[in-house]
Formats: structure tokens, C-alpha cells, sequence
């Protein structure tokens, strides 16, 4: 059901991973000759969910994923980056650290860092991220609040409610604004 | 800090070439109202504002991050041209009565641009009094009325460059302006606000800010 990277790339123009370097060969910069954490990261692998692909349930993952098919439920990626891909349609209650769309959602998106919807992305439901970038001929319907209180529902449980931060700083705020995605 | 110190940096990144051939041939054109309309905002905590027009990413950025506003995106014009395309125009009254899912007097600022220059009477009528009622008392509703009555059928999507200016992006529109209002026509439209300001700006386009009493 899951194809590794090998097996189907994100179209063109899509997001992709930066490039990965080859595996470290033991000794040749890495004294120790042991594999570090930030190697085991690097070589992480993205999966992706082909066109043919229909999920109903709940979808639950601790990597990167892209959806090119469809999917309804829920989708949890607590700590990582959701893209929903040109093909991909999505009607589904979503909790990622950050989503990119430039498909179609359908229900509401929640992520810790980002909610980023490119050009021809459409998204209908409420959206809650501390930032939400929206590209000029990407569609939109529902409520964006980007208080920065925006947990999984799971992963907020047992925390005290965190008092919502006033104005972000000016830095901030130029980071979540892409050039080509907040023009209008 | 101001809010045009705020929003100094954001402009700074509309260097990309795409934005700035957009920001070549767009207007920019001062506004009087906005600043007031930001200072109501800016004065409460946490505030919810909704916005009737088409969604336009750099406005959400500046009500969001930098005033903090939850905002619902309500894009009225589109539900206008679907109206017009399907020749469902008697059905807008009944269907704007019924359009907004928020509670009454929850809501703490309306952006609804020029919508109202684009409505039949009835329609504006009911959209007015939706508006009235979704509006917390002392929140605050701007809007721009036309004083003449230009023939091409386009909407306007009005981006905010800082609290003193608005970029006026035209955009194709299945109907133009209907019949240009009078400020009194206006006054009694919202007849349940009360004008705060008004103001009649160099390119015939004036903004009236409208504040809910508090009972």
C-alpha cells in the first residue's frame, strides 16, 4: 500500500526532500567510525501515498508523507511534514507539524509549525497554526487562527493550557511570509 | 511599535519577481478608515474578525500573526457569482439570511470591502442585517461604497500594504456595481450601527466605518 521514494516520486514542481548525501563511509570524517543521529536522519525516507491509493480510517505516522491518493479519516503526524499533492484529496481531520497542500482537504487542519497552501491548493475547514501561508490561486473556506496553541488533540492532554502568545515578532512573521505564497 | 513598524518587514519580501510585476500594475491607494478600523482590533484581546472577501494570503499573515485575530474567511463574492451564474439571484436574500455559522454579537471586526455596492437592494438589506447581528456591540464594520458607477464587471481584492494603504487588485466578476448608494440609503441600510467615520477618498471611493452601539 505505502511505496517508498524509490518506488513513485512527487510529480515536478512538487516539494521533495533535500537531496541526501551517501551514507558516510566508516572512518572518512566520522572518527569514531559509528553512525551519528543527525546520519540516521538524513537517510530518512519519505513515503508517499500513490493515485491509485484510497485510506479510510485513521492514519497514523512518526515519518514525512506525501498523499497523492485519497484518504478519509483522521491523519496524525505529530512531528512531521504532511504535502498533500496535486492528485491527492483528502477529507479527513489532520494534526501534522506542518502541512503543504496543493491538492484538496476537506476538514480541518491543525499543525505546530505551518500550514502552507500553494497555488491551485484548496482547503475547506478550519485552520489553526501558528503560521499560515496562503498562495494567490489557492482556494480557502473556513477560519484560520494562529494563536500559537495549536497541538494534536492527543498530545495536548495533561498539559496545562498554555497562555496564547500575543503578537508574534516582526521575524516571525517574515519568515511565514513566503514572497510568492502571501501575495494575495 | 506601530503598526506600520510591524509590518515594515513583511514588505521587505515582496521582492520575488512575480510579486513585484503584480505590484507594478496594481494601485495603491491610500485609506483613512483602516487605521481606525486595525485600532478596534488591536485593542481587544484575541479578536475574531470575518472577512467577506476572497481569501488573500498576506492579509491572513497580518491579521494573524501580527494583531492576533482568529479569522473566518467568508468569500460572499464568490457566493454572489454563483448566484448570477446559475440565475438564482431572487434566492440570495434568503440564502445570505442563512450564510454565516457564527453566534451573535461574537464577532469584533467585518471586513466587507465593497460588497454591498455589488447587491441588489433586498439582498443588501439582508446581508446588512446579518451583519448587524453577528457584530459584538462596540465591534466594528468597514465598508466602501462607490460614487459612481463604473460599467466593467470586475470585483476588487483589496490587500492591505500597511494601515495607510491598500494595493486594489481588479479581478473578473460575473455582475458589476449595482445602483450607487446614497449616504443616507447607506445609514439607513445599517440602521442598527451608528457611523463612526466616513471618509471620501481622491479616487471617489468612500469608507465608512460603522460601530455597534453598546446597549
Amino acid at each position: 500500500m505505502w511505496k517508498r521514494d524509490e518506488a513513485v516520486r512527487p510529480a515536478s514542481g512538487q516539494p521533495t526532500a533535500a537531496p541526501q548525501p551517501a551514507a558516510p563511509v566508516a572512518g572518512a570524517g566520522n572518527p569514531g567510525g559509528f553512525r551519528t543521529d543527525s546520519t540516521n536522519q538524513m537517510e530518512k525516507d519519505i513515503v508517499n501515498i500513490g493515485k491509485s491509493v484510497v485510506i479510510k480510517g485513521e492514519l497514523n505516522g512518526s515519518e514525512d508523507l506525501t498523499i497523492e491518493g485519497h484518504v478519509e479519516g483522521t491523519i496524525q503526524l505529530r512531528d512531521h511534514v504532511l504535502t498533500i499533492g496535486p492528485n491527492g484529496k483528502i477529507k479527513a481531520q489532520v494534526f501534522a507539524k506542518s502541512v503543504i497542500v496543493l491538492g484538496e482537504v476537506t476538514g480541518n487542519v491543525t499543525a505546530t509549525d505551518k500550514v502552507d497552501i500553494r497555488d491551485n491548493g484548496s482547503v475547506d475547514g478550519d485552520i489553526v497554526s501558528p503560521r499560515v501561508a496562503i498562495a494567490e490561486g489557492a482556494h480557502f473556506r473556513g477560519s484560520v487562527d494562529m494563536q500559537r496553541k495549536a497541538t494534536p488533540e492527543k498530545a495536548s492532554q495533561g498539559k496545562a493550557a498554555p497562555t496564547p502568545a500575543p503578537a508574534p515578532a516582526p521575524q516571525a512573521a517574515a519568515a511565514a511570509s513566503q514572497p510568492q505564497r502571501v501575495g494575495a | 511599535m506601530g503598526l506600520l513598524d510591524r509590518i515594515s518587514t513583511r514588505r521587505d519580501v515582496d521582492h520575488h519577481p512575480a510579486a513585484v510585476s503584480l505590484a507594478v500594475s496594481d494601485p495603491v491607494f491610500s485609506t483613512k478608515a483602516l487605521k481606525k478600523f486595525l485600532t478596534t482590533l488591536t485593542s481587544r484581546s484575541s479578536p475574531i474578525l470575518l472577512d467577506l472577501g476572497p481569501v488573500v494570503g498576506s492579509n491572513v499573515a497580518f491579521f494573524g500573526e501580527q494583531l492576533g485575530c482568529k479569522i473566518f474567511v467568508e468569500d460572499l463574492f464568490a457566493d454572489l457569482d454563483r448566484h448570477v451564474r446559475d440565475g438564482k439571484l431572487d434566492a440570495l436574500p434568503a440564502f445570505l439570511q442563512k450564510r454565516f455559522k457564527q453566534l451573535a454579537g461574537t464577532v469584533d471586526g467585518i471586513l466587507c470591502w465593497d460588497l454591498i455596492d455589488y447587491l441588489d437592494k433586498n439582498a443588501a438589506q439582508a446581508l446588512a442585517v446579518e451583519l448587524t447581528r453577528l457584530l459584538r456591540p462596540d465591534g466594528a464594520l468597514l465598508g466602501f461604497f462607490g460614487t459612481a458607477q463604473p460599467r466593467d464587471t470586475r470585483y476588487t481584492k483589496f490587500i492591505i500594504v500597511d494601515d495607510v494603504n491598500l494595493r486594489h487588485r481588479p479581478y473578473q466578476a460575473a455582475r458589476g456595481r449595482q445602483a450607487i448608494l446614497l449616504n443616507r440609503d447607506i445609514i439607513r441600510l445599517f440602521s442598527g450601527l451608528r457611523v463612526s467615520d466616513s471618509f471620501l477618498l481622491q479616487n471617489n471611493l468612500r469608507e465608512i466605518l460603522f460601530r455597534k452601539p453598546v446597549a
